[in-house]
């Protein structure tokens, strides 16, 4: 095995990795702000795949543009899945909160199959295409922008969320919701806000990952896994965490891939997961 | 009357803890809310900023009826609510605990005005000002919290056990402070447990046992009343 093979499956898991790190950032910002685990996040992710597959067959516009529209999709689901469903469960057990979050995976993802059938789609000559070598290392297109855009993506929210006075507010009502609300800081405004930036986050990578990734109804399955151990990993509720974590398990999924055999790559993952369980349960970042 | 509480009842689910109290605050006045542990006065504190809703009665401000307000309206009519044991956000730094405290409209106009008023009552917060709220010690976030809740603009500031756990030359300094605030027509309704510390301060006390007001008064008085002594002394 030559050096270069290793190079190529590093950079290759970097560049996963930092879709993970967005999709995992979305995830971990809902839980650090209500306590609630949104099973459903790999279906979003799937629901805004299929928005820029239905963008493109329907309307023909590529993935790079529809963007924003896909955003906007996701953002307003976020809304309303907070209004109609979590609202109602907020003081509930954790057991219902994780009921109605996987009920809402499970019911999302019927949906898409009855409406969308289970077949494998796919963005047939997107913009941007193709791949490119240095020193033998090959690099794709579509793979490169994805993850320079995830990577700008999780910037701004980083932003967002630690330099703007909204974004502060956000921070104050994860840290103490009764403390933030008597300052004035409506918490339901906050939840939906969270929601919509939750499911932003997905909209970005989706839109993205559709460029050069099958289109189906069970495509979010395993990202949800990959983020729900991001989000382990990183530490629940801290952003920062969910990007190194990401891109940790971009590296060990197609290292380990490249080393072992491609077939056990949610094994290696797994392991890593239960290995921050056993030494360090809180995470790399994390405070619960 | 600023403040004017009238027959408030308030549960837990079905567990009632607060029994018909009624209470007045006046303008620039200082009010003590004593009681033994778990007599109901954080709750009655936390009906007042809306965290808990009342059964029955009536809480009027400034001559508004703000029972049925959601608590993150209430600070704009003028409720600083100081809650039990600090509460600052501890992951955020101590400029940005203050900062929150003018978050709604009226408080954010006025908040670099604010800001400086509040580093010169407590000084340290100044120095301090880039510092993680959770590393600072007990008694600084003490002076944080209520800094963030002056940065409110509140014509009422209530606050829960603010001496506990301070040192004597603290609690000096700050009864100090909060004559300093009330002078500035500030009202300050506030809970205490040390009746002596509390009374010292005071204007007027209410004393609550098991949810109920037994008796209430001018300071002087209250401090020699016999059931003051019954109700903290069990005598
Ligand atoms: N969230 C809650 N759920 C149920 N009961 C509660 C809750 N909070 C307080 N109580 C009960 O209400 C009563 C009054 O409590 P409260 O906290 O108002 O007392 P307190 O006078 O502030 O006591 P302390 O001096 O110990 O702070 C107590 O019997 C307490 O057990
Ligand atoms: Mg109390």
């Amino acid at each position: 095995m030559t050096s270069q093979v290793i190079i190529q499956a590093i950079i290759s898991g970097i560049l996963m990795g930092l879709i993970y790190a967005l999709i995992a950032a979305g995830l971990s910002l809902i839980f650090g702000l209500m306590e609630i685990v949104n099973f459903a996040h790999g279906d979003h992710l799937m629901l805004s795949m299929f928005s820029t597959f239905w963008f493109w067959m329907l309307f023909g516009i590529d993935p790079i543009f529809s963007i924003p529209l896909t955003i906007i999709l996701m953002a307003f689901l976020g809304v309303f899945t907070h209004y109609f469903i979590i609202r109602k469960i907020l003081n509930s057990t954790m057991l219902i909160q994780i009921c109605a979050t996987f009920g809402l995976a499970v019911t999302i993802r019927a949906l898409a199959q009855f409406f969308f059938t289970p077949d494998f789609r796919t963005i047939k000559n997107p913009i941007i295409q193709g791949k490119f070598e240095v020193y033998g290392v090959f690099i794709g297109y579509p793979q490169l922008f994805a993850s320079f855009v995830c990577l700008f993506a999780f910037i701004l929210l980083y932003l967002f969320v630690t330099k703007t006075e909204t974004g502060t507010a956000l921070q104050a009502t994860s840290q103490d919701r009764q403390a933030a609300e008597i300052l004035g800081i409506p918490s339901n405004k906050m939840f939906a806000l969270g929601w919509a930036i939750g499911l932003s986050c997905v909209a970005v990578a989706g839109s993205m990952l559709s460029n050069y990734y099958y289109v189906f109804p069970d495509v979010g399955v395993n990202f949800s896994l990959f983020a729900f151990v991001a989000v382990a990993l990183g530490g629940f509720g801290s952003i920062n965490g969910s990007l190194i974590a990401g891109v940790i398990i971009g590296i060990v999924e197609s290292v380990g891939g490249l080393l072992i055999d491609p077939s056990y790559k949610l094994l290696y993952v797994f392991a890593v997961y239960l290995l921050v369980v056993i030494l360090r349960p809180q995470g790399i970042f994390g405070r619960y | 009357m600023l403040l004017n509480i009238k027959n408030i009842d308030v549960a837990y689910d079905d567990y009632q803890v607060i029994w018909n109290v009624s209470l007045n605050v006046k303008e620039g006045e200082i009010v003590a809310l004593l009681g033994p542990n778990g007599s109901g006065k954080s709750t009655i504190l936390n009906s007042i900023s809306g965290l808990i809703k009342i059964k029955s009665g009536e809480i009027n401000f400034n001559k508004i009826q703000i029972n049925k307000y959601e608590t993150y309206q209430r600070v704009g009519v003028g409720i600083s609510h100081v809650l039990e044991r600090r509460r600052v956000f501890p992951y955020l730094t101590v400029l940005q605990n203050l900062l929150l405290g003018a978050y709604h409209e009226k408080a954010k106009t006025e908040r670099e005005k604010s800001l400086q008023n509040i580093y010169n009552f407590f000084p340290k917060l100044k120095d301090r000002s880039n510092q993680i709220a959770n590393t600072m010690s007990g008694g600084e976030q003490q002076m944080l919290a209520i800094g963030r809740g002056l940065m409110g603009m509140p014509k009422l500031l209530m606050v829960d056990e603010p001496f506990l756990g301070l040192a004597p030359l603290v609690i000096e300094d700050l009864k100090l402070i909060f004559k300093k605030i009330a002078e500035r027509g500030i009202s300050i309704l506030f809970v205490e447990q040390n009746v002596r510390l509390a009374l010292s301060m005071a204007h007027r006390g209410y004393v609550l046992e098991s949810g109920r007001l037994v008796i209430d008064g001018v300071s002087n008085d209250l401090i020699n009343s016999k059931e003051l002594k019954r109700v903290f002394l069990g005598s």
